[in-house]
């Protein structure tokens, strides 16, 4: 059971008080995209062996969404952070480069 | 035959005799005892049959890695099935069963298949049943599920009580032997928090047993030393009777603590699931003695030459006069040596090494006991109870040198870690050459959220085999978790113990190494499910290289011990046949828990009325008083219909659907759910989420409207109001209230973060009453207050007002079709105004109706229902709700997924109404039957019934359903297909079946 530390309410909370919201940084497509982008958006993952990029809600706390970024193997929290952004912070990225040094862009969002 | 010696016994009290029952038998043991070392005491050693081939199965173990001993404890509201002897304490007063035998223990019927183990090899089952087809259900399938399972489930509830506990330590240390209590001692002296669990109710683990010395003492009085010390450290919890079961993520562990097990008249919760978060695991949990593979390694009275010494040293038991001692190793020369010590008999000590010169072996000479190096055990004599052991060359085929005389065989084929606890949250493991057993690598020890180490292992755990290694191993482990932990590490010495130098183990695998197939078919490798050294190579000569594939194919390690006792065994007969190397072929994936733990604990509370928090209207006790006949929704519960003296539900279902449309009827609709949707944005927002438009919504006006996903499908529906400039109030189903919360806020958090806009649950503040029939607006305006004319309050309106004094929110919203108000008041006020509504209305026939009037009201109607209309797949436009889809919006949710080409499509089954030909009510749920058969060989399906009633109102069957192409088909009769396989024809209609004008709703 994983831990998370909420980046809104500072609590390590359990995963129990969490609910997980899959892949984090996706575009929304709308009424105009194209069959392939609206396929994407809706069901394409990446699902990495690796490090992920993924959503979660502080359910039985504050009720605040948030990104963890955090690898699917090892399960390793790399850090956590608010979910109003397009992109993780640039530190993060540094952080998980730092310690994995595979780690590309390409599996980055 | 096994007995109670006169002396011996260092955990029984001999001054309490504790009275029992086997299979209805009366028998005594000691407090102390275990059921297993009391059964034994009696000369009780056959306790089972096994599961294929029904063959008598005795007491193998001392532990938890018991397979054969497996009972039924306890009786009706306390029955529990497969309960290992071994670990079961005795108490006054214990009832056991045996299992698996018919008609009796003794004379087995099902031992019919022994003589048939010829025919019935490895994967039977998977080659026997192919064919023919119907045979799987009429002949093949009940036989196995007869004979499936070993004890018989409980039919009673459970009248015992359980819990859980949270615990959160810095060190928390599974297995109280010498290795658990050093590093429980050393991680204490740090500072650091300290839960130290052990699973038996004993501290020492087997040193005292084995007569180790610890700093010059014996490790009994070193053992209770410790405990003292640790007792005084405010730091360190230590408890007994409590199992680790699992390790998983991030430092989470469950411990499971049986209280009551012992005691069941103490008033105790019977078991105690711990749920814990600790920063470093220290997996302190010794080693398991693997047996031996011979002939008749099955037969009672054969067991590990470890428990035969534990039963005597622990319980003055003696498993036999006569017991012949088999090893690969040095340690089964204690037992023999323990055993001659208590004046027992020991023919012989077989010993498949060539050579022995160690100072146990010099002992055991100069004790005068035989022992025969390089030999094996051909077989064993004995069908029930073992009669002697015949006596090969090792190096052999098997060829009988002598037979000699035995009650009794020890076995011991070397010992493995336990690596169970390691393993569960991705420890690996590397192979020992040198004592022929998997153990931890601590290079590869499973990572926490840091990416470091949170468990290591310490004393045997961690493959070291001398007492003094075991000691220093712990300590440093305990010095090292402190550390990891945060504290600073004591710089105490670990306790030194004297070294008797031991010859190195054999690893011997099959004995004797050349057996014939009918001695390899008589070699148990999973004494409970039967598996043997010739299924494992017949497995491998049918291809079955993964270890993982040969374990489903031949069931080995599958049984209720999952392996314990003997699946090294397995794997190198396994990697024998395909040439391989051990660590090559692998483990099984060892998962928790590490032995079985009971569904009540991890239930823990949460049963009957607690089982998850039940929610109530404000007007929940008077319906529980006035016949409400409860049905639930969600977490809420509602009256389904209030039932009067004389009638049956049915009958007041109808009376409330006729009084309502009749006169005039009430309804608690306060579950529904009512969500305030508040900012400059909020038009906008509400514009995305709804399919139709809200933000032109006039002030003081009602909208019906429906939500979708990003799939496209119909998620949720109800009337949204406009209060005020910025502020909307949406009303969802009573079991989407708090679904539809949140998925406002992930998208106002995750998408539209800069949006302004605010979202509160309010259902529950507000009571919300609806008066529906002809007669409302009469008795609204008896209670007297606003003005609820029809001018004054159109229909799809809403204003704000008092009505009988009370402060109120009236909405002209209606779900029957009838002239209808929904008036909200506070909470606090529901009851209040729920009974000056009826005292009022009583002059107007007024009568409370249930949920289930509601349902045939708005299906008279034709309005759909979210969850039986729709079910994930379903978009409004199946629905012919295409009025309801903004054609003017740019983008709501839902809107690009329903121009995808399959949505497009007009050949989806779509909404009408059904009504049958003899009038009669369609089962819900029943398809559409076309001709012909698809390629499952099952009936072409064109449609499907979602709605189905009797309609009082009408005095017919009434139903809706999805038909492909339905609307398109108006007055076709098509035929649907009953439960009872037969047919029943009904016409395709107008979902619409009551006042199509809606008329009535708008007076």
């Amino acid at each position: 059971m994983l831990i998370l530390t909420c980046p809104y309410c500072g609590v390590a909370a359990e995963e129990s008080e969490l609910t997980a919201g899959g892949e984090a940084h996706l575009t929304r497509f709308g009424p105009d995209s194209t069959d392939a982008d609206f396929q994407s958006y809706l069901f394409t993952r990446k699902n990495p062996k690796g490090v992920n990029f993924e959503r979660w809600r502080h359910a039985n706390g504050c009720g605040k969404w948030f990104h963890a970024a955090r690898c699917t193997m090892t399960l390793e929290v790399f850090g956590t952070y608010p979910a109003q952004t397009t992109e993780p912070p640039q530190e993060l990225l540094e952080k998980i480069a730092k310690k994995r040094p595979g780690f590309t862009a390409e599996t980055a969002p | 035959m096994s007995t109670r010696l006169a002396t011996q016994g260092r955990l029984v009290n001999r001054d309490t005799r504790m009275e029992f029952t086997f299979n209805g038998k009366r028998l005594q043991g000691y407090q102390g005892d275990t059921l297993a070392s009391a059964l034994l005491a009696n000369d009780q050693m056959l306790l089972g049959r096994s599961f294929k081939y029904h063959r008598p199965r005795g007491v193998v173990a001392s532990g938890a890695e018991e397979p054969n001993a497996l009972v039924g404890l306890g009786q009706g509201k306390r029955f529990e099935p497969n309960q290992r002897v071994t670990t079961t304490e005795l108490f006054d007063g214990l009832s056991a069963s045996t299992q698996n035998h018919w008609p009796s223990l003794e004379f087995d019927v099902g031992e019919i298949n022994n003589s048939m183990a010829r025919i019935l090899p490895a994967g039977f089952y998977y080659k026997t049943f192919m064919a023919p087809r119907f045979a799987w259900k009429h002949v093949f399938e009940p036989v196995i599920r007869h004979s499936a399972g070993l004890g018989k489930a409980p039919k009673d509830k459970d009248a015992d009580r359980y819990e859980h506990f949270y615990a959160f330590v810095d060190v928390l240390i599974i297995g109280g032997g010498i290795a658990g209590l050093q590093a429980a001692k050393s991680a204490g002296d740090s500072g650091a928090k300290v839960l130290l669990m052990e699973q038996t109710p004993h501290w020492g683990g087997r040193a005292p047993v084995d007569g180790a010395e610890i700093d010059g003492k014996s490790a009994e009085i070193w053992v209770g030393d410790t405990l003292q010390i640790l007792d005084k450290m405010d730091n360190v919890t230590i408890r007994t009777r409590m199992m680790g079961a699992g390790i998983y993520d991030h430092g989470y562990a469950l411990g499971y603590e049986r209280l009551g097990d012992h005691q069941p008249d103490a008033g105790l919760p019977r078991h105690r699931l711990w749920r814990i978060r600790a920063k470093q695991i220290i997996t302190a949990t010794g080693a398991i003695e693997r047996p031996l593979s011979f002939a008749g390694n099955d037969v009672p009275g054969v067991m590990l030459a470890s428990a035969v010494r534990d039963y005597m040293v622990n319980y003055g038991v003696s498993v036999g006069d006569r017991t012949v001692v088999v090893t690969n190793n040095d340690d089964a020369y204690r037992t023999a040596i323990a055993l001659k010590q208590s004046g027992l008999d020991v023919p012989a000590i077989i010993d498949a090494r060539p050579i022995v010169t160690s100072p146990l072996a010099t002992k055991a000479l100069q004790m005068g006991i035989r022992v025969e190096t390089g030999k094996g055990i051909a077989k064993v004599k004995g069908h029930k109870r073992v009669e002697g052991v015949q006596l090969c060359l090792q190096a052999g085929e098997g060829s009988i040198i002598e037979e000699i005389k035995c009650d009794a065989v020890a076995m011991s084929g070397g010992w493995s870690p336990v690596v169970h606890l390691w393993s569960h949250c991705g420890g690996k493991l590397t192979w020992d050459e040198d004592h022929a057993f998997f153990k931890p690598d601590p290079t590869r020890a499973p990572t926490g959220d840091t990416g470091a180490a949170f468990v290591m292992t310490a004393g045997i755990a961690s493959g070291d085999m001398t007492t003094g290694a075991v000691l220093e191993n712990a300590d440093a482990a305990g010095k090292a978790a402190a550390k990891a932990s945060g504290h600073i590490p004591r710089r105490f010495a670990a306790p030194k113990a004297a070294e008797e130098p031991c010859d190195p183990m054999a690893p011997v695998w099959m004995m004797p190494q050349g057996a014939s197939y009918d001695l390899r078919m008589k070699m148990w490798l999973d004494f409970q499910n039967d598996v043997k050294v010739s299924d494992v190579q017949l497995a491998a000569r049918e291809g079955y290289e993964s270890v993982e594939h040969t374990k489903r194919y031949t069931t080995l390690g599958m049984a209720t011990d999952q392996g314990k006792l003997s699946n090294i065994n397995g794997l190198a007969i396994l990697a024998d046949s395909l040439g391989a190397d051990i660590p090559q072929v692998g483990t099984t994936t060892f998962r928790p828990p590490y032995t079985p733990i009971s569904m009540g604990a991890i239930a823990g509370e949460a049963r009957d009325e607690i089982f998850q928090p039940l929610r109530q209207t404000p007007m929940h006790e008077w319906h529980d008083t006035h016949g409400a006949v409860w049905e639930p929704v969600g977490h809420w519960r509602r009256p389904y219909a209030y039932q009067q003296a004389g009638e049956t539900v049915e009958q007041a279902v109808h009376r409330e659907v006729l009084n309502t449309r009749k006169r005039v009827g009430l309804l608690d609709a306060s579950t529904l759910g009512k969500l305030v949707v508040k900012g400059p944005d909020a038009g906008k927002f509400l514009d995305m989420l709804y399919t139709n438009m809200m933000s032109t919504l006039k002030v003081g006006r009602c909208r019906y409207g429906l939500m979708c996903n990003e799939n496209g499908f119909l998620s949720d529906d109800g009337v949204v109001a406009h209060i005020d400039e910025d502020t909307w109030l949406c009303h969802t189903t009573s079991g989407g209230a708090d679904r539809i919360h949140q998925w406002m806020e992930e998208w106002l958090q995750t998408e539209w973060w800069d949006w302004k806009v605010y979202v509160a649950n309010l259902t529950e503040q507000y009571a919300q009453i609806a008066v529906v029939g002809p007669d409302a607006r009469k008795v609204l305006q008896a209670m007297g207050g606003m003005d609820v004319s029809k001018e004054a309050l159109p229909f799809m309106a809403w204003a704000d007002g008092k009505i009988g004094g009370f402060d109120t929110r009236v909405y002209r919203i209606s779900f029957s079709g009838e002239l209808s108000y929904e008036i909200a008041v506070p909470a606090s006020q529901g009851q209040a105004f729920w009974d000056a509504l009826r005292e009022v209305g009583s002059a107007y026939g007024m009568q409370p109706y249930g949920t289930e009037a509601l349902h045939i009201m708005r299906a008279e109607k034709g309005f759909i229902m979210i969850g039986d209309e729709t079910d994930g797949t379903v978009i409004p436009q199946d629905l012919g709700l295409h009025w309801a889809l903004s054609k003017k919006k740019e983008d709501y949710l839902g809107k690009r997924a329903q121009a995808r080409s399959y949505m497009d499509n007009p050949d989806r089954w779509q909404l009408v109404g059904l009504e049958t030909v003899d009038g009669s009510v369609l089962p819900d749920g029943c398809y559409a039957i076309d001709e012909g058969e698809n390629e499952n060989s099952q009936a072409n399906m064109f449609g499907r019934v979602t709605s189905t009633y009797y309609s009082p109102t009408l005095g017919k069957g009434i139903a809706m359903g999805l038909v492909h192409n339905g609307p398109d088909r108006m007055g076709e009769v098509i035929r649907f297909g009953k439960p009872d396989k037969t047919f029943v024809e009904a016409r395709i209609v107008d979902p619409v079946f009551y006042d199509k004008e809606g008329e009535k709703q708008n007076v």
